[in-house]
C-alpha cells in the first residue's frame, strides 16, 4: 500500500492535469487559505517575530557550518545514553540499516511516527518489500496509506482529500489492515476521528518496534525531540520495545537554548498554533521506562553535496513547517503530487533538485515551478530565499556548471531540451546589447502588427491558449523620443 | 538633478504610452528627464531563466548607459528590483568566479541611483498629490516584486488617493500573485493561467473600470486574461494614471 515517487512526470504536465482536478483544487484553496490566515495571526501575536526569524536562520546556519563537530557530539552523547548510532549515506543505507534492525527484533510489523526523512528515502515501500509491515499512526498519513495514495503537504500529507473522500477510504480500506470502519460511518469529522483512533489503538498496543523520524536533535545532551498534535507520537514513542529514529544529519541543533527558539518558530508557522500539543523528548535510553532499545540512523542522501554550494545550502535551515506551501499560489494550483516528491511546494522545488541532482526531467524542471512571487520567502521562519535559490538552480539546468555530487566536485552539464531556448537566449541578449537592432526589430514588428494571429502556433501557444497578446504599437518609446527632440536627446546608439 | 528615464524593454517595445506619461508626468512637476537611448534591457528575463552569464553584458550596458546621473527612474517595480536585488548578486558570482570586482562595482554604483516610479515620486520628489485627475473606478494590483523585494508598501495608494475624481476600490486577495512571473507564464501555462484567472476574477468582481498596476509585464497577463474573457476592467499602467490631468486626460476609457 505503498507508492513511489519514481518515473514520475515533469512539473509543467502534472501540474496542468491537477489544475483541471476540480475537486483537489477546491480543498487546497479552502484548506491553505485558512492556515494561511491563521498562521498569520498567530505570527502577528509576536513582537519578536523578525528577531526569532534571524535567530532561527543564524542558529542553522552556525550549525551547518560546524555540521561535523556537532554531529559527532551527539553520536557521542547518544551512545553514552544508551542509543545506537548508525551512518546512512544514502536511502538505500537507510532502508538496509532499518531492515535490518526490524528483522533483529524478528517482528514483521511496525508503527510509524509521521516523518519526512522516511517518506524521503521511502522506507515503506523497501519495508514492504522486506515483508515488513508498516502502519503510519498520524491521522492524514494514515488516510494516505489506506488511500494507497502519496502525501501531497508536508505537515497535512492528504490535504487533497475532503471528508467524503476520507469517510469512503476508511469504510473501504481500514478492514483489510486491522480493525474496520465502524457501520454507517458518516462525514462528521468526529466520527471520522473516532473511526481513526480505534482503528490505531489496536496497533499502539501490539507494535514492539516504532520507526519515527526527529524534528530536532540536540547535541549537547544527544536528546531526540518529535513535535506533533495527535498524541500518536507519544504513543509510538513509549509503547514498543525498540525505538528507530530516521533523522537527516541537518536537523542537529547545538543545545536546548538554541531548541527554545524552534519551538516557537515551527508550531505558528506550521499548524499556527502558540504551542503544539504534544512535545517528546527522549535521550538514549531508561530502564523501565519506554523503548530498551533506541536506534538512531542518520541520513545523509545528499545532504553534504548540498551544504557545499554556497547558495543552495540555506535549503538545509529549512524546519519543515510547509508555511511556505500554504502560502505558495502555485502549490495551490499544481498541488503536491505534481513536485514528485515528499517535499512539494516552494522548498521542495529547491530541496529536491539538490538532494537528488537535476538530472531526471522531472528534477530538472522543479526549478521553474515558481513564479517568483516570494511570498514563500516573506513567511519563512528560518529566512530560506527560495526565489534566490530556484533561481541559481535554473543557471544550473540550463547552463550547467559546478556541483558537488556524492562528495565529489563535478562539473554538471546542461539538462536537455533547453537547446532552442538558449540559441534564442543568445540572440535576444545580442539584439539588447545593440540599441540599433532593437529599433530595427521594433519597426519591422510596428509594420507587421495587423499580421498578428490572435493565436499563435508552436511556443506562443501556451501565451494565447489563455490570454490575448497586447496590441503592439505604431511606434516604439524609443522612436517617439528621437521625434519628440529631434537634437536635444539623440547620442550614437551604439555607444558601448 | 540628473534624472533618467529608464524605460524598461517591455514599455519601450509595447508600451510607449507609459514611457510618455512618465515624462509628461515628471515635466509637470518640473523635472526635466532625460532618455540615454543607449538603454536597453535590465537582463531580468534572461537572469531569472537561468542565464546569469547571458545578462552580464547588460549589467554593463545599464551601468554606462546610465553614468552619470543622479537618479534612474523605471515605471516598473520588477525592472527596479532586478537592478537592486540581481546586480549585485551577478556582480558577486563574478567576482567568485575569479572573474575581477568590475561588475560587483558598477552594480554598487547603479543600485542606489535607481527607483522605481513611485519611490522616486514620495521619497526624492516628497509629493503625493501630483496634480492627477481621472474620473474612473481603479482597483490596485501590488504586483510582486514591487511589494516583496523594493517594499513599496503604500507608496502607489498614496499617490492613488490624491488623484482627483478617482474613486479606489479595494482588491481582494490583492497581494496573490497574478501568475505571470516571466518565462514562467510560458513554461508552465497551465498553472499561470489558472493563477491569472483568479486574478481577473477577482478583478471583475470590484466592478473597477481599470486595473492598475507599476508593472505593464504582469498587466499584460491580467490584461490578455480579461479580455480574453470578454467584458472587464482595463489594464492601466499607475503612471498613465498619474499623468492624466483635465486638461490632458487619459483616452484609453471611453
Amino acid at each position: 500500500m505503498s507508492g513511489t515517487y519514481l518515473g514520475m512526470p515533469a512539473f509543467p504536465r502534472a501540474a496542468e492535469e491537477s489544475t483541471r482536478q476540480a475537486t483537489m483544487r477546491r480543498n487546497l484553496t479552502h484548506a491553505t487559505r485558512t492556515i494561511r490566515d491563521k498562521r498569520a495571526r498567530a505570527v502577528r501575536e509576536l513582537a519578536d517575530w523578525a528577531a526569532l526569524r534571524e535567530a532561527g536562520a543564524a542558529v542553522k546556519n552556525r550549525t551547518l557550518r560546524h555540521l561535523d563537530r556537532y554531529l559527532e557530539e551527539l553520536e557521542e552523547r547518544v551512545t553514552a545514553a544508551g542509543g545506537t548510532v548508525h551512518w546512512a549515506p544514502d536511502a538505500e543505507a537507510a532502508q538496509r540499516t532499518v531492515i535490518d534492525l526490524v528483522r533483529a527484533t524478528g517482528e514483521t510489523e511496525v508503527v510509524k511516527v509521521k516523518s519526512m526523512a522516511t517518506q524521503e528515502i521511502e522506507l515503506n515501500a523497501a519495508l514492504e518489500r522486506a515483508g515488513i509491515a508498516a502502519y503510519e499512526t498520524d491521522l492524514a498519513e494514515l488516510i494516505v496509506q489506506l488511500g494507497h495514495d502519496l502525501p501531497s503537504h508536508i505537515l497535512v500529507p492528504a490535504i487533497h482529500r475532503n471528508r467524503e473522500e476520507v469517510r469512503d477510504i476508511f469504510t473501504r480500506e481500514m478492514g483489510r489492515w486491522g480493525r474496520p470502519a465502524p457501520e454507517g460511518l458518516t462525514a462528521d469529522p468526529a466520527e471520522l476521528a473516532e473511526a481513526a483512533r480505534l482503528h490505531l489503538r489496536e496497533k499502539f498496543l501490539g507494535a514492539r518496534v516504532a520507526v519515527s523520524g526527529a524534528n530536532f536533535m540536540v547535541a549537547e545532551t544527544g536528546t531526540l525531540v518529535v513535535v506533533e498534535s495527535e498524541g500518536n507520537g507519544r504513543m509510538c514513542l513509549t509503547l514498543p520495545e525498540t525505538l528507530i529514529s530516521v533523522v537527516g544529519i541537518e536537523k542537529v541543533v547545538p543545545t536546548w537554548q538554541d531548541l527554545e527558539v524552534f519551538l516557537q518558530l515551527l508550531p505558528r508557522s506550521s499548524t499556527a498554533e502558540r504551542m503544539n500539543p504534544y512535545t517528546s523528548t527522549w535521550t538514549g535510553t531508561t530502564d523501565g521506562d519506554g523503548p530498551r532499545d533506541f536506534h538512531l540512523v542518520l541520513v545523509d542522501n545528499g545532504r553534504t553535496d548540498t551544504l557545499a554550494d554556497q547558495v543552495g545550502r540555506q535549503a538545509l535551515r529549512c524546519i519543515r513547517c510547509s508555511a511556505c506551501l500554504n502560502v505558495c499560489p502555485v502549490y495551490e494550483r499544481a498541488g503536491g503530487h505534481a513536485y514528485g516528491s515528499a517535499y512539494p511546494g516552494p522548498i521542495g522545488a529547491i530541496l529536491t533538485p539538490q538532494l537528488r541532482g537535476t538530472g531526471t526531467e522531472l528534477d530538472a524542471s522543479l526549478p521553474y515551478a515558481s513564479s517568483l512571487c516570494g511570498a514563500c520567502y516573506e513567511v519563512c521562519p528560518v529566512a530560506i530565499d527560495i526565489p534566490e535559490v530556484l533561481v541559481h538552480l535554473r543557471e544550473r539546468v540550463v547552463e550547467g556548471g559546478p556541483a558537488t555530487v556524492r562528495g565529489e566536485r563535478v562539473r554538471v552539464r546542461p539538462a536537455a531540451g533547453h537547446a532552442a531556448e538558449r540559441v534564442a537566449v543568445r540572440a535576444a541578449t545580442w539584439a539588447l546589447d545593440h540599441p540599433g537592432a532593437l529599433r530595427a526589430g521594433q519597426r519591422i514588428a510596428a509594420r507587421s502588427r495587423r499580421l498578428v494571429p490572435r493565436r499563435l502556433p508552436g511556443p506562443g501557444a501556451a501565451w494565447t491558449r489563455s490570454r490575448e497578446l497586447p496590441e503592439l504599437p505604431p511606434q516604439s518609446f524609443r522612436d517617439w523620443w528621437r521625434q519628440r527632440e529631434p537634437k536635444e536627446g539623440a547620442v550614437d546608439d551604439d555607444r558601448p | 538633478m540628473r534624472v533618467a528615464l529608464f524605460v524598461t524593454c517591455v514599455n519601450d517595445t509595447l508600451y510607449p504610452r507609459t514611457g510618455q506619461a512618465v515624462v509628461s508626468l515628471l515635466e509637470r512637476l518640473g523635472v526635466r528627464v532625460d532618455f540615454p537611448e543607449a538603454q536597453t534591457c535590465c537582463g531580468q528575463p534572461q537572469f531569472n531563466t537561468g542565464y546569469r552569464h547571458r545578462t552580464e553584458p547588460l549589467v554593463h550596458r545599464y551601468a554606462s548607459a546610465f553614468a552619470g546621473y543622479d537618479y534612474i527612474v523605471a515605471p516598473s517595480g520588477s525592472c527596479a528590483a532586478m537592478v537592486r536585488d540581481n546586480y549585485p548578486r551577478i556582480g558577486e558570482k563574478a567576482a567568485a568566479e575569479g572573474r575581477g570586482h568590475r561588475l560587483a562595482q558598477l552594480a554598487a554604483d547603479v543600485v542606489p541611483r535607481t527607483y522605481e516610479l513611485t519611490e522616486f515620486l514620495v521619497d526624492v520628489l516628497g509629493v503625493t498629490d501630483v496634480g492627477a485627475y481621472f474620473p474612473h473606478t481603479v482597483t490596485y494590483h501590488p504586483t510582486c516584486h514591487g511589494l516583496r523585494v523594493l517594499g513599496l508598501g503604500d507608496r502607489p495608494l498614496r499617490l492613488l488617493e490624491r488623484v482627483r475624481e478617482l474613486e479606489l476600490v479595494p482588491l481582494p486577495r490583492a497581494e496573490e500573485c497574478c501568475g505571470f512571473g516571466g518565462t514562467f507564464a510560458v513554461k508552465n501555462p497551465a498553472v499561470s493561467a489558472a493563477m491569472g484567472e483568479d486574478k481577473a476574477r477577482h478583478i471583475r468582481r470590484t466592478g473597477a473600470r481599470a486595473v492598475c498596476t507599476v508593472d505593464n509585464s504582469c498587466l499584460m497577463h491580467i490584461g490578455g486574461t480579461l479580455s480574453r474573457q470578454g467584458d472587464g476592467a482595463r489594464p492601466v499602467h499607475l503612471a498613465e494614471i498619474l499623468a492624466s490631468t483635465e486638461d490632458r486626460p487619459y483616452g484609453g476609457l471611453r
